[in-house]
Parts: structure tokens; C-alpha cells; sequence
């Protein structure tokens, strides 16, 4: 890989708290190796701030492997930035041109407020997470791997639904800052397994009751969930979670 | 959404099938006794106020959706993706929606209610067909008749899919058929009906 070094006009949000208006603010980004990360920019940008006497840019971030899901930053328009299935931290300074203006937003959804730059309370998730997406076993002697024989195809469908981080992408890539598409995968990672059918219809009836009360809009299939989720998930998920409600409905 | 959305889409065959009948270039005479049919039988009458009421529900249901929908989002983006993640229809239908509206009333003035007006008030036996004739003989009417058409055609595309897809029925062994059938129901439905006012206002049918 070629190694340059580019420079790079930056438009950035910067909002003090909840309460602020915030707006942008224009930097310049000088030297910036097209190896580093786009979070790596941030601290070089920051360590400058810091230098200058000047409040850095407040920003989410901490595995910086591609798993955590913090890194919040909607990039020239796009979730993450230009790269597909990939998160902010995973973007590396190559996707941009030397010289370029890029526009660095933090998610914009009425359920995620902004608390500072482009940091958001992603809270709301957790709190459908923790309205159905679990299994509720007694402890005791594990059992024997082999006693509960699972589908292979199942098994696979399940592990794509349960690689989401809950980063939020979804949400922000959505016209109507829609959480369908990580509600449906965490109700399709316990659906498809035997282990979580005990729960199966309460799951989907109180995650999705959740998700309504925490202001998120309804989908309306546009895809654009799917196309920016760092995981690559699959909309179908969320054609099982209308299957799953469906039939929760309809249960006695 | 969905549901009504469905039943939408299969009063449309009906419809796109008995204006179809002009087609036969016949002087009209296949399309009035199907109209005239359509319009004296009890039963379909029942089926009417059905439609209307799917209809209705269908735009009520679409206007608190979106009304709702775009509240969700109080601080917008100052730069958006355009196309890169999404097709413009399919984040257009209530856009889309509103014009088929506009374009309903009009239509409905133009037929529906010429209909019931010589059925229940005048009681004079008229021929849509000869109406129909009259009412694409102006240009402007033509025009708007085939946009109208246009973001039908769209407003389907999405919608054909999307109703799939709400009601859960997405898997890979059936993906590729209901996209086929949604674009070719779509463009097949436009079609005949955006050729419609189009053959008459040339005259290629008499």
C-alpha cells in the first residue's frame, strides 16, 4: 500500500452539552498519514486542540478493533463513513482525497440526544436489550454440549443476527431513525435456538413495546439499515421480528 | 400499511383488466358491458364501499406514518447519503403517495362520479366509454393522466416489496420471485394504463 500523507479540511459538530444548539466548526487536519484511522485523525487533532488551550473534540470511542460499536460518526453523510461494513475506527484516512472537506456529524435521532460533540446516548438500546434479549437460565450443571441438537443453518442465521454491537448505524442511516433492524437482531439470535424458545413470545412483545416507548420511528423497508450496518445484518431479520410479533399476537 | 397496500394492488388487476377491453378496439362495446356490470351488481357494490374503505386507510395510515416518522429526527444531517444507501422511492412514498392522491381526486371526478351521478340521480343509461373519450380528448388531461401513471409505477415498485417484507415473508428461496413479480406487475399495470388516455388521444382507438 502506497503511503502518502494528505491534508484535509474538516467541517465538525461541536455542541457544549444536551442543552446547546451546537454547530459546525471548520479544522484543518495537516499531515495525516492515509494509514491512520479516522479515529487516529481525531487524536492527532485533539492533541493539537489540547496544545492550543482548546477543548478537544469530544468524541466515542474504545476497542478500536471494530467490535465495540462507540464510535458514532456519521462521515460525509454515511454512518461510519464511505466504507460499507466497516466502523469508524476500522476507516481508514486512504477512503479520503487530499485536500477533501469532510463533514463529521454525531447520529442524529430523537432517541439518541447529543451530550456532547459527537458523542450521543445510545442508552435507549440497552434498554430494549434489557427488555427481552436474554434467556433466563437456572444455574446448575452445565449440560452436555451434544444434548441439544441444532440445525446447522439455524445455528449460522443466528450467529449473523447475534454479531450486532449495537452501535446505532441503523438508526442514524434511517429515514425515520428506526431501531427495526437492531431490535430484530437481538429477538433472531434467541428465536432460532432452542434455548430460547421458553421466552419466545414474551422476547418480541416486551423488546418491541421498548423499542416503540423509546421514540424510534417504524420502518418503512427503504434498507438503508442494512446497507450500513458495520455487520452486514440482513434485513430479513427484521421480516422475522414482524413473523415473531405476528405470531406473538396471535398466541393465547 | 401492508395489508391494504395488498388489496390495493389486486383492485388495480381488476381495474387495468376491464379498461383493458378498450383494447379490443370494438367501439367500446366489451368494456361498457363489463362496466355496466360492474356498476349494477349488488355484490360488486358491497365490494366498492370495501375498497373505499381500504383505500381510506390506506392514505390514513400513510399520512400518521409518515407525519410520525418524521418527528423522530428533530436535528437533521447536514449532508445526506442520496442514494448510496437507500432507493429514492422507496424514501418517497409518502411523496409519491400524496401525488397519487392529488391525482385520485381528479381521476374520481372524471369517472366515479359521472358514473353514480347518471346512476342514481339522472338514471340515464350513458357509455363510460364514449366518457372516456371525451375526457382524454384534452391534452392537459393526457399529461396528467401518464404522471399520475409515473408515481403509480414507483409508489408499486416499493410497495410491492415492501408489503412482503412487513407482513415477514422474506426468504432467500422466495426473494428473487417476489421481486420479479413486484417490477412486472408494476410496469405492466403502468403501462396499460398510462397507454389508455394516450391510444385515445391519438386515436387509435374508435
Amino acid at each position: 500500500m502506497e503511503h502518502k500523507e494528505i491534508n484535509l479540511n474538516l467541517r465538525i459538530w461541536r455542541q457544549k452539552n444536551a442543552q446547546d444548539k451546537g454547530q459546525f466548526e471548520n479544522y484543518k487536519a495537516e499531515n495525516i498519514s492515509t494509514e491512520m484511522s479516522f479515529l487516529e485523525m481525531f487524536d492527532v487533532l485533539n492533541e493539537r486542540l489540547i496544545n492550543e488551550g482548546k477543548d478537544p473534540i469530544a468524541f466515542d470511542h474504545d476497542c478500536r478493533e471494530g467490535i465495540c460499536g462507540m464510535c458514532s460518526m456519521h462521515i460525509n453523510g454515511r454512518a461510519h463513513g464511505p466504507w460499507d461494513g466497516t466502523t469508524t475506527c476500522q476507516l481508514h484516512m486512504r477512503a479520503f482525497k487530499d485536500g477533501e472537506t469532510v463533514t463529521v456529524e454525531p447520529w442524529r435521532a430523537k432517541a439518541f440526544p447529543v451530550l456532547k460533540d459527537l458523542t450521543v446516548d445510545r442508552s435507549a438500546l440497552d434498554r430494549i436489550q434489557q427488555a427481552g434479549g436474554y434467556v433466563s437460565v437456572n444455574t446448575g450443571n452445565a449440560v452436555d454440549g451434544n444434548s441439544l441438537p441444532i440445525d446447522k443453518t439455524k445455528a449460522d442465521a443466528s450467529f449473523d443476527a447475534a454479531m450486532c454491537i449495537g452501535c446505532g448505524a441503523c438508526v442514524a442511516a434511517c429515514k425515520n431513525s428506526s431501531a427495526m433492524l437492531f431490535t430484530s437482531a437481538k429477538v433472531s439470535q434467541y428465536a432460532l435456538l432452542p434455548q430460547g424458545q421458553p421466552e419466545r413470545n414474551t422476547r418480541v412483545m416486551n423488546m418491541v413495546a421498548q423499542m416503540d416507548k423509546e421514540g424510534f420511528g417504524a420502518c418503512t423497508n427503504t434498507g438503508a439499515c442494512e446497507a450500513e450496518c458495520p455487520k452486514e445484518i440482513s434485513i430479513s431479520n427484521i421480516a422475522r421480528l414482524n413473523r415473531e410479533y405476528l405470531s406473538a399476537q396471535f398466541s393465547l | 400499511m401492508s395489508v391494504t397496500g395488498i388489496f390495493l394492488i389486486l383492485f388495480l388487476i381488476v381495474h387495468a383488466t376491464v379498461n383493458g377491453m378498450i383494447f379490443f378496439n370494438d367501439n367500446g362495446e366489451m368494456f361498457n358491458f363489463y362496466a355496466h356490470f360492474l356498476s349494477h351488481n349488488w355484490l360488486l357494490r358491497i365490494i366498492e364501499v370495501g375498497l373505499f374503505a381500504g383505500l381510506i386507510l390506506h392514505i390514513i395510515q400513510g399520512l400518521m406514518l409518515t407525519g410520525q416518522n418524521n418527528q423522530k429526527r428533530p436535528v437533521k444531517y447536514s449532508v445526506n447519503p442520496g442514494n448510496a444507501t437507500s432507493k429514492w422511492y422507496s424514501r418517497s412514498m409518502g411523496i409519491l403517495g400524496s401525488l397519487l392522491l392529488i391525482f385520485l381526486v381528479i381521476h374520481l371526478s372524471h369517472f366515479w362520479l359521472e358514473t353514480k351521478e347518471s346512476l342514481y340521480v339522472t338514471h340515464k343509461e350513458d357509455s363510460l366509454f364514449e366518457e372516456m373519450k371525451e375526457v382524454f380528448s384534452q391534452l392537459w388531461v393526457v399529461i396528467v393522466y401518464v404522471c399520475g401513471v409515473i408515481a403509480l409505477c414507483w409508489h408499486l415498485i416499493h410497495g410491492f416489496q415492501s408489503a412482503f417484507q412487513t407482513l415477514g415473508i422474506n426468504s432467500p428461496k422466495y426473494n428473487p420471485l417476489i421481486k420479479t413479480i413486484g417490477i412486472a406487475y408494476s410496469l405492466i399495470i403502468c403501462f396499460a394504463f398510462s397507454m389508455m388516455p394516450i391510444a385515445i388521444y391519438l386515436g387509435w382507438i374508435q
